[in-house]
């Protein structure tokens, strides 16, 4: 426990500080509202990022979940917007745990996990242009609308969706065979082979999950912006390795948490929210995104290079 | 003797790159399916189109035989356009522009490179901040729009022709012997294709691993640069954006050409070829009259398939 703490200190202190530093830029930052909305943009990429976690503690990674996004959000809309909302729905959560599975079963052959995902980026990211042939929908029935701008209890639903999958993501990881195996295999994977465990089994089941969450986090963003065009998943991919390698989850498989991805969403969204409080050209965002990616994954090998010298 | 020569030959044919055949199919179908394949235009016209990739991909080939990746090669090259442009707009002599634009790439490839080699970080996701990175920078600095009509002197690189060839075609010839001659005949080509053997023996051999690993992002980066001049007087304009996906075409041509991700084993003619196969799988499915959406499904489709091929056969 105390381990976690210290681990997790540098992160709690840079979102303590970007908390202060917001609020002095800006007296709007410190608003309820404001920060009800942060919570709630936070919630999409904590959802991206949840599958991902996963994936990359068994030292793989999923590139395609911005675009498996897209597509399934592309697909589902267009019947969502007929007024199949459930079926819609579905078919937009089969397509994004298809995309996971044929993920999965690229790696389970022996692709490098970076080349089959990357491969599906561009193939469902094509499909996804196919389908929307350069168009935009918008306008879904209030009662799907629910998903990404209701609130019960006065709370906005998707905060709420945020905290029910941590808390799934948690329990699942913790208490489950399934991840213990997730953390074993990322840590060792021959030898997670050799002690009998179904590795290819659980590959498929990670990457389905991935695809899965994906999809859903689709779902919750269209449902959040009333509208869906084939290029909405490409600017969030990023942010969402991002936040889990400022998370402190090792892209070399084996360690980090759900938690941390939690609080690396949190972080990425305040930069977000504070460079759009400052003004500065959106163009900025994907240079400042790269940045903190490199650097944060950066700073984490310079770390773990003093324990193992220590 | 026969026997033995067949034997060979049998061989040979099994363990080609999946590039030769899937050129030959694509070929073959398209030359079936459109009156316009086979023509001396189109051809030409293929091979103007797969320089800026076959330019790429020599770089790319070197990278991933060191056991590396660069998803940022797009967005780097599209940067460099960008710098080249903008440097000619600024009355910048031409031959500055364009090293101005090759210094760029070169300076994203040794980025890479000393974070890869020194920190020892997984080289995907070092250069996928740095695609973020680059992109972003060219978009801040054309703030998203296009630099057109940069004259003459920039279009001379697609245009012009040396003893009756496309500058673009002598222009790839040349990167292919000089990163010919660097893989095969030199030092560093040894070291590069031993990089993807065990580098800890390499290391412990007191061979500098880590220099030539950052020279193989960099040859990778000024590779980009040249790539960038050549699309840049392709379309008389940079555009930021232009080069986002030629990583994952680059990638492609490189595996489809034979170079494997593990243990060295490459062939520089494959990724050429490779190149050429990508190129004209594009090429058809435009003359097919496909449009670019279905374009770039049908070519994550293709690509993925050989790949899945290629890795099922165990090369």
């Amino acid at each position: 426990m105390s381990h976690f703490w210290l681990s997790s200190l540098p992160r709690l202190v840079m979102i303590i500080v970007l908390l202060v530093a917001l609020s002095f830029v800006s007296p709007a930052f410190l608003s309820v509202q404001n920060l009800t909305n942060i919570l709630r943009q936070a919630s999409l990429l904590f959802l991206l990022a949840s599958g991902l976690t996963v994936v990359i503690l068994t030292a793989g990674i999923d590139l395609s979940i911005g675009s498996v996004l897209a597509l399934s959000a592309s697909v589902a809309a267009n019947f969502i917007q007929q007024g199949w909302i459930w079926a819609g729905s579905l078919i937009g959560l089969a397509i994004g745990a298809a995309c996971g599975l044929l993920n999965g079963l690229m790696v389970a052959v022996g692709l490098p996990p970076f080349i089959a995902t990357y491969g599906m980026l561009w193939v469902a990211e094509g499909f996804a242009q196919v389908f929307m042939k350069g168009e935009i929908i918008s306008g879904f029935p209030t009662g799907f609308r629910f998903l990404g701008a209701g609130y019960l209890a006065g709370v906005p639903v998707p905060i709420l969706v945020m905290i029910v999958v941590l808390m799934v993501c948690i329990f699942a990881l913790r208490r489950t065979n399934f991840g213990r195996y997730v953390y074993f295999f990322g840590a060792n994977r021959e030898a997670a082979r050799l002690s009998g465990i179904n590795t290819r089994g659980n590959l498929l089941l990670v990457y389905s999950l991935s695809g899965l969450i994906s999809a859903f986090a689709g779902l919750v963003y269209i449902s959040r912006i009333d509208a869906v065009e084939s290029t909405i998943g490409e600017p969030l991919l990023l942010p969402a390795i991002a936040a889990v390698c400022i998370g402190g989850t090792s892209l070399f498989g084996g360690e980090g948490g759900i938690g941390g991805t939690m609080v690396g969403a949190l972080i990425m969204t305040l930069v977000t929210n504070g460079m759009n409080l400052l003004n500065a050209s959106p163009y900025w965002q994907p240079f400042v995104m790269g940045a903190i990616v490199v650097l944060s994954v950066a700073i984490d090998q310079f770390g773990s290079a003093k324990v193992e010298t220590a | 003797m026969s026997e033995t020569l067949r034997r060979e030959w049998t061989r040979r044919v099994a363990m080609a790159p999946g590039a030769v055949y899937a050129l030959i199919l694509l070929s073959l179908v398209f030359a079936l399916f459109t009156a316009q394949f086979l023509t001396l235009h189109n051809l030409t016209n293929v091979g103007m189109q797969g320089s800026v990739l076959v330019i790429v991909s020599l770089g790319m080939t070197l990278i991933i035989l060191s056991e590396g990746i660069d998803l940022s090669i797009g967005p780097v090259l599209g940067l460099a356009g960008v710098v080249l442009a903008l440097a000619v707009k600024q009355q910048v002599a031409l031959p500055l522009a364009i090293l101005a634009a090759i210094a760029t790439g070169g300076t994203f490839g040794a980025l890479n490179g000393v974070l890869i080699s020194r920190l020892g970080l997984p080289p995907f996701v070092v250069t996928l901040g740095s695609f973020g990175m680059a992109q972003g920078l060219a978009l801040v600095l054309t703030e998203g729009s296009s630099v057109p009509g940069l004259g003459p002197g920039v279009q001379y690189f697609n245009d012009g022709r040396i003893l009756g060839f496309q500058v673009p075609i002598i222009m790839t010839a040349i990167a292919f012997l000089v990163v010919y001659v660097i893989l095969y005949y030199t030092k560093f080509g040894t070291y590069v294709f031993a990089l993807g053997g065990n580098q800890e023996a390499l290391a412990l051999a007191g061979v500098r691993t880590r220099l030539y690993k950052t020279g193989v992002y960099v040859l990778g980066g000024i590779l980009a640069g040249v790539g960038a001049l050549v699309m840049t007087a392709r379309m008389n304009a940079a555009h930021p954006t232009v080069g986002v996906g030629l990583e994952f075409d680059a990638i492609a041509s490189v595996i489809l050409g034979g170079t494997s991700f593990e243990r060295g084993k490459g062939w520089l003619g494959g990724t050429m070829i490779g190149a050429l196969a990508v190129s004209v799988l594009r090429n058809g499915l435009n003359l097919i009259g496909l449009s670019t959406s279905w374009q770039v499904s049908m070519v994550g489709v293709v690509i993925i398939l050989a790949i899945v091929v290629d890795s099922l056969r165990g090369i």
